[in-house]
């Protein structure tokens, strides 16, 4: 293996990562704040990535006019997905909670199928995410080499909402005693809408970087990743925000390197997330940067 | 009559009649009598799927630990069998690409041993996932199986000496009657019935209803846990090899993980914790779905054809239902309780209380 081969897999892997590492951050938050595992975020994505193609295949808009359409579409759809499958759960058994979860993405996803039919659909060529450039021998495209930036940025954004504004106080005290924090008067629904909304605003944006990186889309291309990056947030340790950009990363680097090393493994290389799953659970089951946490009786 | 009814001789008469009547319609339908083979066929299915449907409630509704990796475990079943009953003879032309391990290639079994042997790989494997998985708070088993299911798809896509690859395996022997499949559920059922009502049983329970409390009356959660779910496995890996030779084939894709939905929604509208739930909701969604399939083909009515009836629509529906259940019907037909005739008697001297109320109050 040559060293551009191999470089150019590491950028491939970095900006893999960074992907799995926004769509992690929504994974961790609701999972901190409602203790859920919300199986419908892969659907989001999925569907943010059918908004884009509609947006400007169909309606032919600019693309920063689609972006931000996408955007608030997929947030608007979390907030709906919240308030009509997990809301009027809130008091009932976890196991309701978490059916319900699965029944609303098995939703979005036959919908999908059904609407926009099982045949991918093309996501649109946009020029200025997908031309390459080329860097010391490695050709790699826009896309590919502003998505690690892109989650950087948005990690920080994320960071300071949750740190340094009155919402993101209010998040932590949720996340910390959800009863508590309703006693002392936070608006609990509140919270919750704003963790939905910056979940699934990342997930877009995570959607239209995948979707000009792998341009085929179908109803099911959110439930692997989705899958994935709940791992990568376990791995990371499940509720913090930095843990999970940081175990996308990992899960990414570990596909990549899989398939780069390994060539005859290539099959297997959506195994890879649960087999660290595993080692995760037996070895650090509080995840790298997890807190360890005591059942009060 | 109501009181006359309530005595316990009339109460065994009536099973027995039940028992009776449930037996011969099975022998008219097993002796081509009655029905054809498409009824025969929902009806084997619905048998399959009450197994699968129980295994999985003794996990979900009878623990409280959500699994997701039916499918899966039905995979490993239906693998078993296929690669063990098909005859020695056939293995070449079914397996031509990539020919099948020289071990597995000599040994034929017959079809009980298969099952059976299908069955315990399940439970083995289930245990080797449980170990690391339900030692820690149970959420983490819903993703955990979901993998597990999806790595047992890509492993049997990939390990093409052993399971023929995306080919398949064709020609699986099929069983000549019923019986087979019907008298593997009634077991299953009485089975799981005698393992809820055990000591196990109850500790179970105990875990489902307060992990922290179980454990200070001294049940071994862990052991439990795993014990529930590996006996969970066997029984999904019974119905997994019950439907490999049903349909006499079997391919990595007939074990996608949404097929573990069918027996969520299943154990959802039975009644998570209710066995008898579990069997009437068998049969009912089996054949719903099956009902449901005219969703799929376009529909003109009065000559304007309805433009929502197309492929698709019927998972809609289908996810839809699960959705409304859960949100408005969560303790599904039964709850956690079992179908016996004081429960019918009740239901209807309640309802005619209240209808009577209805007419003479206000």
């Amino acid at each position: 293996m040559t060293i551009e081969i191999f470089m150019q897999q590491l950028a491939n892997g970095i900006s893999i990562g960074s992907l799995y590492a926004l769509l992690a951050i929504g994974y961790t938050m609701v999972y901190g704040i409602l203790r859920l595992i919300n199986f419908a975020h892969g659907d989001i994505f999925m569907m943010a990535a059918y908004f884009m193609v509609f947006s400007i295949i169909n309606f032919k808009l600019p693309w920063y006019v689609a972006i931000v359409i996408v955007i608030t579409a997929s947030v608007a759809l979390g907030v709906l997905l919240e308030k009509t499958a997990y809301k009027p759960l809130r008091d009932a058994p976890r196991m309701s909670i978490m059916i319900s979860a699965i029944g609303a993405s098995f939703l979005l996803e036959n919908l999908a199928t059904y609407l926009f039919t099982g045949v991918p659909k093309g996501f649109p060529d946009i020029k200025i995410l997908t031309k390459s450039v080329s860097l010391g021998g490695v050709s790699l495209s826009i896309a590919t080499l502003i998505t690690p930036f892109v989650t950087l940025i948005l990690l920080y954004v994320v960071l300071f909402i949750t740190n340094k504004t009155k919402i993101g106080m209010a998040m932590r005290a949720v996340s910390k005693d959800f009863e508590t924090a309703k006693l002392m008067g936070i608006n609990i629904n509140k919270v919750i809408s704003t963790t939905f909304i910056i979940g699934s605003s990342l997930a877009a944006i995570g959607a239209i970087l995948w979707g000009s990186k792998y341009p085929s889309i179908y109803p099911i291309m959110g439930v692997m990743p989705g899958l994935k990056c709940f791992i990568a947030a376990v791995l990371g340790g499940i509720g913090n925000t930095t843990g999970a950009v940081l175990g996308g990363f990992i899960l990414g680097m570990a596909e990549i390197m899989l398939v780069t090393f390994l060539p005859s493994l290539t099959g297997y290389r959506d195994a890879i997330a649960f087999i660290i799953l595993i080692v995760v659970l037996l070895v650090k089951p509080t995840g790298l940067l997890g807190e360890k946490v005591t059942d009060k009786v | 009559m109501m009181d006359k009814l309530n005595n316990k001789k009339t109460k065994l008469y009536m099973n027995i009649l039940l028992i009776a009547l449930f037996a011969a319609i099975i022998i008219l339908l097993d002796t081509d009598t009655i029905g054809d083979n498409y009824i025969r066929r929902v009806l084997n299915l619905s048998a399959i799927y009450t197994i699968v449907s129980l295994s999985m409630n003794l996990v979900n509704g009878f623990t409280g630990l959500f699994s997701l990796g039916q499918a899966g475990f039905m995979a490993i079943g239906a693998y078993t069998v296929a690669i063990f009953t098909v005859p020695l003879a056939e293995r070449a032309k079914i397996f031509y690409v990539v020919p099948q391990n020289p071990v597995l290639a000599q040994i034929e079994l017959p079809f009980a041993i298969a099952l059976v042997l299908g069955g315990l790989l399940a439970a083995l494997i289930a245990v080797l996932i449980g170990m690391p998985v339900l030692r820690l708070k149970s959420d983490y088993l819903a993703i955990a199986t979901l993998g597990f299911s999806e790595i047992i798809r890509i492993i049997l896509t990939n390990a093409k000496s052993i399971s023929n690859g995306a080919l398949g395996i064709k020609g699986i022997p099929q069983m000549p009657t019923m019986w087979v499949f019907f008298g593997v559920a009634i077991l299953s059922v009485v089975l799981i019935w005698l393992l809820i009502d055990s000591s196990y049983g109850r500790a179970f329970k105990a875990i489902r209803e307060d992990e922290i409390a179980a454990e200070a009356m001294g049940i071994s959660l862990f052991k439990h846990k795993v014990m529930s779910f590996a006996i969970g496995a066997f029984f999904a890996g019974i119905g997994g090899g019950l439907l490999a030779s049903l349909l006499a084939t079997v391919d990595p894709k007939q074990f996608y993980f949404t097929v573990t939905y069918n027996f969520l929604l299943i154990i959802v509208l039975g009644g998570m914790g209710s066995i008898s739930g579990t069997v009437i909701a068998s049969f009912v969604v089996t054949a719903g779905l099956e009902v449901l399939r005219f969703f799929d083909d376009p529909l003109t009515l009065f000559g304007v054809t309805i433009p929502i009836f197309r492929p698709g629509f019927r998972m809609v529906i289908f996810s839809l239902l699960l959705m409304l259940l859960v949100l408005f019907f969560r303790n599904g037909l039964l709850g956690q309780k079992e179908l016996s005739w004081n429960l019918i008697f009740d239901w209807f001297k309640r309802k005619s209380k209240r209808t009577g109320k209805g007419g003479t109050a206000q």
